[in-house]
C-alpha cells in the first residue's frame, strides 16, 4: 500500500513533529522503502508465537510501596526552559 | 613510557605499585585528547578539571590501599549517560544545554571504583545510527583511516579507545552499537545480557533492547570493566538480581571441549571475502586450541533487521515523546502548547531521529499495530527460540561482527535502508537478550580491522570472555596501533 504525503502528515501530527510539504514527500518515499523491506515478515508463520517481549531470566519485582526522597524542587527546575514562582512555565493550555 | 598506550590492567599495575600517579596518567590522556580530538571527533565534552580532581582523589585512595583495578584509571563514557553537573547531549541539539542533576548508575559505579572520567564520547544522535555521522555536532572518525567511519552508534567511544584517547569507555548497544564500532576500530566491545547492567540514567532509545557495556583495548579490560558496572539496581526494574561473577578471574582455562556453533545464515554471499577468510582463520585457531566446531542454524536470521526496525522505532517513538520542550531541553516558543511541542521537536531532532519517530509512530498507529508491531514481536519470539535451540547443541556461537570493514563517510547516508543493513549480524543478539562480544581478528589488505563476534547464553558472559581471551592469547592479535 503506497504511503502518501497525507499519511505522513497524519503521522507527523501524532508524533508532534512539525513537518513541511517538501519533507513529507521525502519521508513518504523513505518510509515506503523501509516498510517495503519489512513486508517480508508477513511470510513468517507465527501461529503460536508469543508476542510478549522476549523474556530473559530473573524476575521483575515491584519495589516496596514506600516513599523515597526524590529531586528537590530546585534540582527539578534547573533545566526548565522557563520558570515562574517555582513552577515550570508553559504556553496557555486552556482558552 | 607512553602511559596512554597501556591497557587498563597494565596501567592499574603501575598505579598500584605507585610507579606512576593517576594525575600523570590523566594528564597524559588529556594532552593526547588536546592534540588529536579535533581530527577524530571522539569526544563531545572533555572534563579536564574534573578529571584532574578525580585523579588527585584516586592517588590518595591508591596510597591508602583501598583501591580497585579501576582506581586512578582514565576512562570515558558515551554522551548518553547522565553525568551530574556535566552537559549530557546524546549528540542532539534538543539536549545541547542539558546538565543532569544526577549520575547514571554506570557512571556512579565507575566513580565508586575510583575511575577518572575524562569526558563524554561522541555518538549517533540518540544512539540511532551505525556510523556516528548522525551526531548533531560533528562526525567521529576511524583512527585506522580518517576518511572512514568508526561505526556507531558508540563510534566516539571506539575511536577514543582505539586511538588511546581513553583507557576504556562505556557505550550502549541496542542493535550492535557497541560491537559494530568495536569491530570497525579494532578494539573489544562487549554487550552484556539484557538486565546485567543497570540502565538508570542512560537516555532511553529502545528500552527492551538497550544495554550498556564496555569498549576496551583487550579482553581482560572488558572483564574488569564489566565487573565494575554490572549488578542489580533497584532503580532499574529490568536489571536482574543475580550475583556478578568475578569475570577477570574466569578468563583462563582455555576452550578444550567448548562447542562452537557456526550458523550458516551468517556466512552469506555478498560478505567481504577478507572478512570471511579472517573469521575462518580465527575459528581454525580456536579449533586447534581444542574447541569443537558445530554447524548450527538460526533460521529466522533474515527477518532480524525488519523486526528490529519496527520494534526499536516503536519504542523510540514512545521514549522520545518526553523531549517536548517543557521540563528540559530545547524549547521553541509558540502561542499554544501543541505548536510548542511540534516546533521544539522539529528544531531539536535530526533527520534520522525524526525518520525513526515517524516510522515507529506509524507502526503503532491505529490499523497498523497488528500488521507491524505485533507481528514483529511474534517473530522476535521465534528468533529467541532459534537461539534457545542452538544453545542446546553449542556453548558459544561464532560469527563475523560485520559483513564488511568500516565504510567511508558519506557512503551510506543517502539511503537509510543500506545503513540499517550494516547491522545485520549484530541485531539478533539484542532481540534475544543474550550477551555478545566483538574482538579484533585481523586486518584487510588495506589495513582496516576485522571483527569476530562471539555470542553466549543469557548471563554467561564468562564463557564468551574466556573464548575471546583464549583467541587473543593464541593469535597474538590486538596489539597493533593505528598511525596517527
Amino acid at each position: 500500500m503506497p504511503i502518501t504525503t497525507k499519511d505522513v502528515m497524519r503521522v507527523a501530527d501524532l508524533a508532534r513533529l512539525d513537518v513541511n510539504e517538501a519533507d513529507a514527500v521525502l519521508y513518504a518515499s523513505q518510509l515506503q522503502k523501509i516498510l517495503g523491506h519489512v513486508e517480508k515478515l508477513s511470510e513468517v508463520d507465527t501461529l503460536g508465537a508469543d508476542d510478549k517481549t522476549a523474556k530473559t531470566a530473573g524476575t521483575r519485582p515491584l519495589r516496596e510501596d514506600k516513599a523515597v526522597k526524590g529531586l528537590s524542587q530546585d534540582d527539578a527546575l534547573k533545566n526548565a526552559p522557563e520558570r515562574s514562582d517555582g513552577c515550570i512555565k508553559v504556553p496557555q493550555i486552556i482558552e | 613510557m607512553d602511559l596512554t598506550s597501556l591497557t587498563v590492567h597494565e596501567l592499574s599495575g603501575l598505579l598500584q605499585k605507585r610507579e606512576v600517579s593517576s594525575v600523570e596518567a590523566a594528564q597524559a590522556y588529556l594532552n593526547r585528547i588536546a592534540s588529536l580530538n579535533a581530527r577524530l571527533g571522539a569526544y563531545i565534552t572533555v572534563t579536564a578539571d574534573e578529571a584532574i580532581e578525580a585523579a588527585k582523589e584516586a592517588d590518595k585512595r591508591l596510597l591508602s590501599g583501598a583501591s580497585s583495578p579501576l582506581t586512578g584509571v582514565p576512562v570515558s563514557v558515551k554522551d548518553i549517560f547522565c553525568t551530574a553537573g556535566v552537559k549530557t547531549t546524546c549528540a542532539s541539539k534538543i539536549l545541547e544545554r542539558f546538565i543532569p542533576v544526577y549520575d547514571a548508575a554506570v557512571v556512579a559505579r565507575l566513580k565508586d571504583a575510583g575511575a577518572v572520567i575524562l569526558g563524554k564520547n561522541n555518538m549517533d544522535e540518540f544512539a540511532m545510527g551505525s556510523s556516528t555521522e548522525n551526531s548533531a555536532f560533528f562526525p567521529a572518525r576511524n583512527p585506522w583511516d580518517l576518511q572512514r567511519v568508526p561505526g556507531g552508534s558508540s563510534g566516539g567511544s571506539a575511536s577514543a579507545v582505539a586511538a588511546d584517547l581513553s583507557a576504556a569507555s562505556v557505550g550502549t548497544d541496542t542493535g550492535g552499537s557497541i560491537r559494530q564500532p568495536a569491530s570497525c576500530c579494532g578494539v573489544v566491545g562487549l554487550k552484556p545480557t539484557y538486565g546485567r547492567v543497570s540502565r538508570y540514567g542512560m537516555i532511553a532509545f529502545a528500552s527492551s533492547l538497550d544495554q550498556a557495556g564496555p569498549i576496551t583495548k583487550d579482553v581482560t579490560d572488558a572483564a574488569i570493566m564489566l565487573k565494575a558496572i554490572a549488578g542489580f539496581d533497584p532503580l532499574d526494574s529490568t536489571s536482574v538480581d543475580l550475583s556478578v561473577p568475578d569475570f577477570p578471574c574466569l578468563l583462563s582455562g582455555g576452550v578444550k571441549g567448548l562447542r562452537l556453533g557456526i550458523p550458516k545464515e551468517y556466512f552469506i554471499e555478498g560478505m567481504d571475502s577478507q572478512v570471511s577468510a579472517s573469521v575462518n582463520d580465527a575459528l581454525d585457531c580456536l579449533k586447534k586450541e581444542g574447541a569443537l566446531i558445530v554447524p548450527i542454524t538460526l533460521p529466522h536470521t533474515e527477518y532480524a533487521v525488519s523486526v528490529y526496525y519496527l520494534l526499536a522505532t516503536a519504542e523510540a517513538s514512545s521514549n522520545l515523546a518526553r523531549f517536548d520542550g517543557v521540563k528540559y531541553g530545547l524549547r521553541v516558543g509558540a502561542a499554544n502548547l501543541i505548536d510548542m511541542y511540534k516546533k521544539s521537536r522539529a528544531a531539536g531532532f535530526g533527520a534520522e531521529v525524526k525518520r525513526r519517530i515517524m516510522l515507529g509512530t506509524y507502526a503503532l498507529s491505529a490499523g497498523y499495530y497488528d500488521a507491524y508491531y505485533k507481528k514483529a514481536s511474534e517473530v522476535r519470539a521465534l528468533i529467541k527460540r532459534d537461539f534457545d535451540e542452538a544453545f542446546k547443541v553449542c556453548d558459544v556461537i561464532a560469527t563475523p561482527t560485520c559483513p564488511t570493514p568500516a565504510f567511508k563517510l558519506g557512503e551510506k547516508t543517502q539511503d537509510p535502508l543500506t545503513m540499517y543493513l550494516s547491522d545485520i549480524f549484530t541485531i539478533s543478539c539484542n532481540l534475544a537478550g543474550i550477551p555478545g562480544i566483538s574482538m579484533p581478528c585481523g586486518f584487510t589488505k588495506g589495513k582496516l580491522p576485522i571483527g569476530l563476534q562471539l555470542l553466549g547464553r543469557p548471563f554467561d558472559e564468562a564463557t564468551i570472555l574466556r573464548a575471546a581471551y583464549t583467541f587473543e592469547r593464541t593469535a597474538g592479535i590486538g596489539k597493533e596501533k593505528p598511525a596517527l
